[in-house]
């Protein structure tokens, strides 16, 4: 997974001559690679048994995406392909980077603190408390 | 007189007529006299109780100053852009000239439920008080009540831009006679507490399906397509969806998937929402568990409508 994701986006580096589509469906995989590795530690904050390998997994997903999330809104692709990016994100790149580094920095602070179920039920709110706070602001309506 | 002044004068009756007979049926006292109203005791509404209504109720997410962060400072200004125009939202503080510091409970209830203001202007329903009229008084004062304990935020927000005609509020008087039936949410005998408790959430306070419905052409939601999803009132090319218990809808969600949403804003699949509904999220995430759960048990309740939010 990690390794087709920084193939994925290693690609979309090598040619200038890159079609903003393939940005959007780019970033957009990536999200949704995020999304995908929040199903188990979604579920076990919900009650299913505590495994801490799977979380790791996942808060490495998050510090991967994160790095390379900012890179994937150059101007020019602010509509397309389904996106439900934000204007917003082009009027305040800087804070719109600024919060994809706290949530590589915050999963990689939860990677370090989790030992057991307590920690991790301590710790991982605080990580995808990130999602929704960036999404409120810079995402907009599914069409 | 001649025949030419004559039909003038004529004229002039019908339309003296017209205009009395349109004053008439607009005039607030008429949707009164037809729809009845409640004496208001002058009791204190208890301010603890009214921040729960508060938080279901979403006032701060449109009062609120936009860019402010504290959610009690609700000075106003919010634009929000419909087809009809764009409403500029009012400041809800209790500041005694620019917000509603020098209003009666009484007049606060008349707000909400006739949607209409102390000096007799009807309100536009961008206010939606079509949801806000199911609060039970004692409720709507407690809900008052906690209205005046927040800071007073000094400023008025500026007026609507609106299209011909509906800049005219006379107009509303007919589309509340034609819309807003006046009725506070009454109890189903034959429900368990749980079911009635979210109904009166969900269709109340919580105003759900301003959103989730389309609208008719005169802007208020048909009672067969309630809850079966809609274009984005607000315009943006966004869709709203469907909040029944069909395929379409919310068919393969569980009771808890829809109070975990409204608790940490993930859906099923954790994704979670931009726009409108995280601002729901953000004020039901402040209430208990139980009441989201009634919500969630009365949504679940509804009858599956086909609708995908266009
Ligand atoms: C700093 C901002 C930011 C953070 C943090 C963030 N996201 Fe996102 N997310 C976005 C943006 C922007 C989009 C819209 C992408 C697009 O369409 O271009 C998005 C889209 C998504 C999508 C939809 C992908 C699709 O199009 O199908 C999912 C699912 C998602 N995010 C999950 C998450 C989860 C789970 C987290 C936290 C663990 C998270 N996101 C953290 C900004 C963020
Ligand atoms: C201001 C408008 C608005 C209000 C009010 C509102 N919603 Fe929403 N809701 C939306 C929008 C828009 C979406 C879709 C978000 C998206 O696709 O990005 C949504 C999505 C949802 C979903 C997810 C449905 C799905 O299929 O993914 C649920 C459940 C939901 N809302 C429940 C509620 C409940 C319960 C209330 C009342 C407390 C409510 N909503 C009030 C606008 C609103
Ligand atoms: C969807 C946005 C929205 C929400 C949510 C909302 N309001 Fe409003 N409100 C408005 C608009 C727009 C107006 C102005 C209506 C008009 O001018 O006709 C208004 C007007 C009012 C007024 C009249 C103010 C005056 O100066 O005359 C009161 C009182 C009020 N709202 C109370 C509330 C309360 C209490 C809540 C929460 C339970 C609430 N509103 C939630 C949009 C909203």
């Amino acid at each position: 997974m990690r390794i087709a994701v920084a193939a994925l986006v290693l690609a979309s580096l090598s040619g200038p001559a890159l079609a903003q589509g393939d940005v959007i469906a780019q970033r957009k995989d990536i999200m949704k690679g995020v999304g995908g590795a929040t199903r188990d530690p979604g579920r076990m904050l919900r009650g299913e048994p505590f495994d801490i390998a799977k979380v790791k997994a996942a808060l490495a997903v998050y510090a991967d995406s994160a790095a390379k999330m900012s890179g994937l809104y150059p101007a020019g692709s602010e509509t397309g392909g389904e996106t439900t990016a934000s204007p917003k994100i082009w009027q305040a790149k800087a804070d719109f980077d600024a919060r994809f580094a706290k949530f590589g920095a915050d999963a990689k602070a939860a990677a370090a603190a989790i030992t057991d179920e307590a920690s991790f039920k301590a710790e991982m709110p605080k990580v995808l408390q990130n999602c929704g706070a960036c999404h409120e602001v810079y995402r907009i309506e599914k069409k | 007189m001649s025949l030419s002044a004559r039909a003038v004068v004529g004229s002039a009756v019908a339309v003296l007529a017209a205009v009395a007979g349109f004053w008439l049926l607009t005039a607030p006292v008429t949707w009164r006299l037809l729809r009845g109203t409640t004496e208001v005791a002058s009791t204190a509404g208890d301010a603890q109780r009214g921040r729960i209504l508060f938080d279901v109720g979403g006032c701060a997410s449109c009062h609120v100053t936009p860019g402010s962060q504290e959610r009690e400072k609700l000075g106003g200004g919010m634009a929000l852009h419909t087809a009809f125009g764009t409403f500029v939202v009012p400041n809800l503080s209790p500041h005694p000239s620019d917000g509603i510091g020098g209003w009666s409970t009484a007049d606060f209830v008349r707000a909400m439920r006739e949607g209409v203001s102390p000096d007799g202007r009807h309100y536009y329903p961008s206010f939606p008080y079509t949801s806000y009229q199911r609060l039970e008084t004692a409720d709507l004062a407690d809900l008052f009540a906690y209205l005046k304990t927040l800071p007073p935020v000094a400023g008025r927000a500026s007026d609507h831009d609106l299209a011909f005609p509906y800049a005219f509020r006379s107009g509303l008087g007919l589309w509340k006679l034609a819309f807003l039936d006046g009725r506070v949410f009454s109890p189903d005998a034959g429900r368990p507490p749980e079911w009635n408790r979210g109904a009166y959430l969900v269709e109340g306070a919580g105003h759900c399906a301003e959103c989730h419905s389309p609208r008719n052409a005169f802007g208020a939601i048909s009672g067969d397509r309630r809850f079966a999803g809609g274009p984005d009132p607000e315009g943006k090319g966004g869709r709203v969806p469907n909040l029944t218990p069909h395929a379409d809808g919310l068919g393969k969600w569980t009771r808890d998937d829809i109070a975990e949403l409204l608790k940490t804003g993930f859906t099923p699949d954790f994704d979670s929402f931009g726009g409108s509904m995280a601002a729901v999220v953000k004020n039901t995430a402040r209430l208990t568990d139980e009441d989201r759960l009634a919500m969630a048990a009365y949504l679940t309740s509804l009858p599956a409508r086909p609708g995908k939010g266009r």
